[in-house]
């Protein structure tokens, strides 16, 4: 449990300094320092059981068995290192920043950040399951943004922060597919199972896929070319960010993974080609760079980036001596980058600048800075008796004898001229910063800095001594053990001193310090030819690449996307033909055997009735008034259609409906132009015309082809005809579906019609104020208006109609359960002889004479089917149970009633009534309300024009609102 | 007997539709084809009864009904709507 503790307690620590920054400082450091410094102790107490016993703890927990992935942890040699250094190096970093942070950086924010990167990495190290692995791996790209960008007020910062994204990211996709085929071959997602199937993974035809995605990866992680150029533009981070996770932890991520994987991914030729070649030229192409940059955190980049490149190298070489050189390299570079970048950020902090050509002659006025970066960059050249001399001396040996396509020179040379190059910018960093005399124009008035910016690299820089003078007692029992961790193995058999006898290394070495202090001495006319030769800038070509990319993306959206309902239905409909018709080609096709049903008269009529009046829309949908007529024909033949098989309910809601579009389109054309200008070429109406037809053709001959073949699945009918009387109690079959066996389904649909009608009339409230109710208010009609408004035989028609039209629809909706009919229906045809009050005695009038909110009427309608279902629930049954009886009242006067039926689905119809009638009244009312507020409008309060009844002098129109 | 009857109406609500979507389709102002539009609905609602006689059932009595009642409302909204404009006034 306690191996999640140190992978949990920074993560859930990083809430405390964003919350203690309102106390101070000082107070926000400590809350950071507690969750760090509890995880690092935890972590020691593994030491005993890992390098002592050589156990290895684990933990497991289940978690999405599906896919693998378990939140599984486990403590071995490489885990326990990289995490002794990620929390060691943490702690130091955490007090360096308080010191280097200005007072107006918001510093809770920064170790907020600062922690949950921790925790991140620490989880990579410790991660048993290599989806796990993923996850925080993505989110240490994601906390690196978050401090990249941390002075988001520069556009260095942001961009560089990008970029750093973008690539990291794009090699966590590879990464990410490159894992989950190891996983897939290997047939666990466990490392620590994982790592000993070796030949299980090398002998699969995936082999050379998962090792080149999986090192995509690692190279995007940790810096190694192409994928180098992200790093320098990492720098615009504040210094504590680089030092920490652009030099020590997370940039050695992708080489942390690289070793533990090394057991099952390395091996002769595919490994050893790829990963050497790129790691020594990586450590070449740094190494040059390096030596030519002025900025002091640039020259640090890219010879952090040659350093990685040396451990890339040394992972390549696939020998376990060599893995070893890497393990103890590893462990140097942390301490003595680390330092340095520390040192750049004193540099900087107190003399105000970075530049090279600004700065020099610092010795005499900052000693002890002095102090710590000559040790520091003298290790990192590789001179003796510190500890970089002695990896590199390890690293040259090794690199002395391996063979690079039958030769043997190639590698000795170029690590050479590597490392000729590197003791040449470690003696530029030292020697141009701090040598020479003093200047008089440096930004601030460098003096030594506070014990808080220079304690912790000298801590780093004990280390760096200590290592170098007596490393057998210090590091060598250490690198053992991780080498036998790493290679699954027996640690090779080796021996850390300053002095192996006269070796081709010490040759090499002293090759390369007198060609660095030769380069060191001819830097002027080196830096002129460097400035001459062309380079290819990355940022350039970047931001280059990104640019093409999302031209090309807004292109096809704008082809796609203009804002065009043509294009939209043109896209939709060419899609959709495209599809299906490559389907249909690519299977062969034939006809069902189904025998037709009889073609009669009246059939052939119906049919060109349809078929003609849908032509007449089509060509005439210029002339509004027009369309819409012939459109309501279209809806009458089809309800005709309907009713000639059987769907009768289907016909008399096609019909409602049909009717309420009609009052509700010409409500709105009211306002719109009744004739309409051609929109489009002829040529596109062509093209139209003929995609309509070919999409028309398609979904025809679809449904003939299914409608004359016998399904080889039951139709759903046989079960409903059998089961309505007995489980609904009621014979009319669509009935009893709709509001009982699938009443779920329709209580989902009032709602939605609630929801839509309460939108409709939320959209038109926006009509009635502001500029679009002024624009409103001065609009006048285009028609030539008669004289009557409300004529009186309008009137009394309507309002005779109006009793006999709510009878039909209450005889409509109680019969619906047996006979066609239901609670939709009824509901259409009360609204319909509702808004026709509407009309023929005005809106006015009509608003006033209904007393009950339509709002009301939709949550009363739902709360009604709501309480139906309740009250199935109260019956200890599942919502919306129905329950349907019968009994036989006694005679009455004579009277015998027969058999009465009652069923629950009536309450459940009476619901959808209500919130149909209320939805309907909702839209169609305020349509109405629109009218009334026009220029010439006059809102009236009596019912029509000249009533009869009252006297002549005492009619009048009230005055407009 | 019947049947003859029965075939014989047909044929003539048959004609009778046919004739209504021809004025539908000339008739030069749009007078003229409300008219048609509610013409049709009549003779949709003769042929409904006709299929009923002729499958013997009652079940297709509220359609034609209802057809009747909803013909009337429409044709009332589009006459509202070439004389005033604004069927809600």
């Amino acid at each position: 449990m306690n191996i999640a503790l140190i992978v949990l307690l920074p993560l859930l620590g990083s809430v405390l300094p964003a919350l203690m920054i309102r106390s101070g400082r000082n107070s926000c450091v400590a809350s950071a320092a507690v969750p760090s410094f509890l995880a690092f102790s935890l972590l020691l107490t593994h030491v005993p059981a890992v390098f002592y016993f050589g156990t290895t703890p684990k933990v497991s927990w289940p978690w999405l068995a599906s896919i693998g992935l378990h939140v599984e942890f486990w403590v071995d040699g490489l885990g326990l290192l990289f995490a002794t250094l990620i929390l060691g190096i943490g702690l130091l970093i955490l007090i360096y920043a308080r010191s280097y942070l200005a007072a107006e950086d918001p510093m809770g924010n920064f170790y907020c950040y600062l922690l949950i990167f921790q925790a991140a990495m620490v989880g990579i190290v410790l991660s048993d399951n290599v989806i796990l692995l993923m996850m925080f791996w993505e989110l240490t790209s994601l906390s690196s943004f978050l401090l990249i960008g941390f002075w988001s007020h520069l556009p260095a910062g942001r961009q560089g922060a990008r970029m750093a994204l973008t690539v990291t990211g794009g090699g966590g996709l590879a990464l990410l597919a490159g894992v989950l085929l190891l996983g897939q071959v290997a047939d666990t997602y466990r490392i620590s199972e994982i790592i000993t199937r070796r030949e299980l993974i090398q002998s699969s035809e995936w082999y050379p896929t998962i090792l080149m995605l999986i090192l995509v990866g690692c190279f995007t992680k940790s810096a190694q070319f192409p994928f180098h150029f992200w790093l320098p533009r990492a720098m615009a981070a504040p210094t504590p960010v680089s030092a920490y996770l652009h030099s020590a932890t997370m940039v050695k991520a992708g080489l942390f993974l690289l070793a533990r994987l090394w057991p099952v991914l390395q091996n002769d030729h595919l490994w050893f080609y790829s990963v050497a070649s790129i790691g020594l030229l990586t450590m070449l192409i740094g190494a040059i760079i390096a030596l030519f940059q002025d900025d002091l955190k640039g020259l640090l980049a890219y010879s952090t980036i040659s350093h990685l490149g040396l451990i890339t190298m040394l992972l390549g070489f696939a020998t376990p001596v060599a893995v070893s050189a890497a393990v103890f390299h590893i462990i140097n570079h942390a301490t003595f980058k680390a330092a340095l970048f520390m040192n750049a950020g004193i540099v900087d902090h107190e003399a105000g600048t970075r530049d090279l050509k600004r700065l020099g002659g610092l010795m005499w006025l900052m000693p002890v800075t002095a102090l710590i970066a000559m040790v520091a960059a003298f290790s990192m050249a590789g001179l003796p008796p510190l500890n970089g001399y002695l990896s590199k001396e390890m690293m040259l040996e090794e690199a002395s004898h391996t063979k690079w396509m039958d030769s043997k020179q190639v590698i000795p040379t170029l690590v050479t001229i590597a490392a000729v190059f590197s003791v040449a910018y470690s003696f530029r960093y030292v020697f141009g910063v701090f040598a020479g005399r003093v200047r008089h124009d440096y930004p601030h008035h460098p003096h030594d800095p506070p014990p808080g910016l220079w304690w912790p690299p000298t801590l780093l820089i004990v280390f760096v001594i200590a290592i170098g003078l007596r490393p057998d007692i210090v590091a060598e029992s250490l690198v053992k053990s991780v080498t036998a961790a790493v290679i699954q193995d027996q640690a090779p058999d080796i021996h850390l001193k300053l002095w192996h006898g006269w070796t081709p290394a010490v040759t090499m070495s002293g090759i390369a310090v007198g060609g660095g202090v030769v380069l060191c001495l001819m830097y002027l006319l080196l830096r002129k030819v460097w400035d001459i030769l062309p380079r290819p800038d990355a940022k350039f070509l970047f931001d280059a690449l990104v640019a093409a990319l999302t031209r090309g993306c807004q292109l096809i959206n704008d082809f796609v996307h203009n804002g065009s309902q043509q294009r939209y239905i043109f896209m939709t409909i060419a899609t959709t033909i495209a599809l299906a018709g490559w389907a249909f080609a690519s299977y062969p096709w034939a006809l069902g055997e189904r025998p037709q049903n009889p073609i009669t008269a009246p059939l052939i009529v119906g049919w060109i009735l349809v078929i003609g009046s849908t032509m007449l829309v089509v060509i005439n949908y210029r002339n509004r008034l027009y369309a819409l007529i012939a459109l309501g024909v279209v809806g009458l033949f089809s309800s005709i259609g309907f009713v000639y098989v059987s769907g009768i309910d289907l016909a008399l809601t096609q019909v409602s409906v049909e009717v309420v579009t009609i009052i509700l389109m010409l409500l709105t054309l009211y306002f719109l132009p009744k004739h309409s200008q051609p929109e489009s070429l002829n040529w596109v109406r062509l093209r139209d015309a003929c995609l309509g037809i070919a999409a028309g053709i398609g979904m025809g001959g679809m449904s003939w082809l299914m409608m004359t073949r016998n399904w080889s699945m039951e139709s759903i009918q046989g079960y409903f005809l059998a089961n309505a009387k007995s489980g609904g109690g009621g014979t009319n079959v669509v009935n009893v579906i709709l509001v009982d066996f699938r009443g779920f389904d329709t209580f989902g649909e009032i709602t939605v019609l609630g929801c839509a009608g309460l939108a409709i009339f939320a959209m038109l409230e926006g009509l009635f104020r502001g500029k679009l109710l002024s624009k409103l208010q001065c609009w006048k009609p285009d028609v030539v208006k008669t004289a009557d408004r409300h004529p009186i035989l309008m009137v009394v028609v309507t309002r005779v109609l109006l009793p006999m039209a709510i009878l039909v629809g209450m005889f409509i909706f109680f019969r619906g359960h047996n006979l066609p009919g239901g609670g939709f229906i009824a509901a259409l045809i009360v609204s319909v002889s509702l808004i026709m009050q509407y009309m023929a005695s005005g809106f006015g009038w009509a608003a006033n004479q209904i007393r009950f909110k339509y709002h009301g009427l939709i949550g009363g309608g739902v709360l009604v089917a709501a309480a139906t279902g309740i009250g199935a629930m109260v019956g200890d049954r599942p919502f919306l149970t129905s329950w349907h009886d019968h009994w036989h009242p006694p005679k009455f006067m004579g009277i015998d009633f027969g058999d009465i039926e009652a069923a629950s689905a009536m309450a459940f119809d009476l619901g959808v009534f209500l919130t149909v009638i209320g939805a309907v009244m909702l839209a169609l009312a305020q349509f109405s309300k629109l009218g009334t507020l026009t220029a010439d409008s006059r809102v009236n309060q009596t019912p029509m024009d000249c009533d009869p009844s009252r006297s002549f002098s005492s009619q009048h129109h009230s005055p407009k609102h | 007997m019947m049947q003859l009857a029965i075939y014989f109406c047909y044929l003539a609500v048959s004609l009778a539709l046919l004739m209504n979507i021809w004025r539908l389709y000339i008739g030069p102002n749009v007078v003229d084809r409300v008219m048609a539009a509610d013409t049709l609905v009549i003779n949709s609602m003769v042929l409904l009864i006709l299929y009923g006689i002729q499958t013997k059932t009652t079940l297709y009595f509220e359609s034609a009904l209802l057809l009747a009642m909803f013909s009337f409302i429409s044709t009332v909204a589009y006459c509202r709507f070439l004389m005033r404009g604004d069927i809600v006034e």
